[in-house]
């Protein structure tokens, strides 16, 4: 039985929440990287630079790599050997609060969609909570942004839509959204189950590493035919054009109705910012 | 890349074209959804702004906390389109540069070229290269807003792109239509 304390759980996660707002993983650092060697268009060069060099400065002083630190979201997978004597959510609202006071980051929550008046500590956080089996405690953090988060969209296509139909609606996502969502963006497509899972899964999807694949040989195929068309698209570095649109399409899928076919495409700005603890 | 400094001119407004690369230096404000929507609420109301309008830019960011000892935190650019409506009734009213990141609507920009204003933006994601090129910054207005308050900025080599310039030409084209 792990017995997680919980000072140790809200101390290791408040530490994560502040590194992902101002440690770009190097995953992503390297995508953006190998994006400029590609990139032929002299703004969109000159755009992928100072993203480059925003990231290192971000890191060497400790500065948040964006001013919006996001919604805090959290993937929690909890094993069935793991004991808890205290309101895990509770635990996790309280790191956020810490690392978003104590880290100088910006509280972007508002505590009423229409009040609009700020909570002023970033809570609460959006937590998924899964349970699996074993002894450890899965935490994964992302950092959610508007300006790419607004620019996601979901439809309900219908079965006759299939391959062909997901990846119009994808790139007709991509094109609507232009600049607006800070390209080069990372894609979270989410496809079958219903409604709400299609969204879910995008969303985690955003929180997989960035080179890696899906395990699913059909969704693999749609990541590589989606990265292709995305970047064919020439909507480029922030909206003015270029090759790199994307940096990665990650889909991660889930069976549906026989009349379905759901499709959620969770955008991710440039500063794709996650991590993860294990306890 | 062109050396500006803010205020400007109506004459350097109306020289700017799209596509030019700009560094800028001066005093500059800062402005979001929430006081937008309270400088329009003034503007109907006959009340006095919250900094003078002629030869100002608004810039649309909503800076993270200054840590001790810094100016300002993070502070890039928010997306302009949602200033859209606000700034179509600000922009008759003497704010004719504007600040962002990304494409705008058909109705704002159709309201900036008749009102030869210009629109700027500024790569997104680089809040914290950007906070090097400010010098300071104080709060101007609206400060129990936080985040989203009028901040007077000084700033100095601050990169910008003209986006949209006085004579409708336009660096996104029409992709967003």
């Amino acid at each position: 039985m792990n017995v997680i304390a919980r000072d140790r759980l809200v101390a290791e996660v408040a530490r994560i929440v502040e590194e992902a707002n101002i440690d770009l993983d190097g995953k992503a650092v390297a995508c953006l990287k190998a994006s400029l060697l590609k990139e032929r268009n002299e703004l969109a060069k000159g755009i992928l630079e100072e993203i480059v060099l925003n990231q290192e400065i971000a890191r060497n002083e400790r500065i948040p790599i964006c001013q919006d630190t996001g919604v805090a979201v959290f993937f929690v997978e909890l094993g069935n050997d793991v004991k808890l004597e205290f309101d895990l959510e509770a635990a996790l609202n309280e790191a956020v609060a810490i690392a978003y006071t104590d880290g100088f980051l910006r509280k972007s929550m508002v505590r009423h969609p229409l009040d609009r008046v700020n909570t002023k500590d970033n809570t609460p956080a959006v937590i998924h909570v899964k349970t699996v089996m074993g002894s450890a405690l899965r935490i994964r953090f992302a950092p959610k942004g508007a300006g790419s988060e607004n620019m996601s969209k979901i439809a309900m296509l219908t079965p006759a839509d299939g391959f062909a139909g997901i990846v119009k609606f994808v790139v007709d996502t991509v094109k609507a959204a232009g600049g607006r969502p800070c390209p080069p963006i990372v894609l979270g497509i989410g496809i079958g189950g219903t409604f709400e899972k299609a969204a879910v899964i995008a969303k985690e999807a955003l929180l997989r590493e960035l080179d890696d694949e899906a395990i699913l040989p059909r969704d693999r195929e749609l990541e590589e035919a989606l990265y292709q068309a995305v970047n064919a698209t020439n909507v480029g570095p922030m909206g003015l054009s270029g090759d790199t649109t994307c940096l990665a399409v990650k889909v991660n899928s889930y069976p549906c109705h026989i009349a379905s076919l759901p499709v959620a495409v969770n955008i991710q700005c440039h500063a794709a910012r996650h991590k993860e603890l294990i306890l | 890349m062109q050396k500006i400094t803010l205020p400007m001119n109506e004459a350097t407004r109306l020289s700017l074209h799209a596509g030019d690369r700009l560094l800028l230096s001066g005093v500059i404000y800062t402005g979001r959804d929430a006081a937008h929507q309270r400088m329009v609420d003034a503007l109907k109301k006959h009340e006095e702004p919250p900094f003078a309008y002629d030869g100002s830019l608004i810039y649309y960011t909503g800076p993270s906390p200054a840590k001790p000892g810094r100016p300002i935190g993070a502070c890039g650019p928010t997306s302009s389109y949602r200033m859209d409506p606000f700034a179509i009734e600000l922009m008759p009213a003497g704010l004719k540069i504007m600040l962002g990141k990304g494409p705008r609507g058909k109705a704002f920009r159709d309201a900036l070229v008749k009102q030869s204003a210009v629109y700027l933006v500024v790569t997104g994601g680089i809040g914290a290269l950007l906070s090097k090129r400010v010098l300071a910054a104080a709060t101007k207005s609206y400060p129990d807003l936080g985040a989203e308050a009028v901040y007077r900025l000084e700033v100095v080599d601050f990169p910008a792109v003209v986006a949209y310039d006085a004579h409708g030409a336009n660096l996104y084209g029409d992709i967003d239509e």
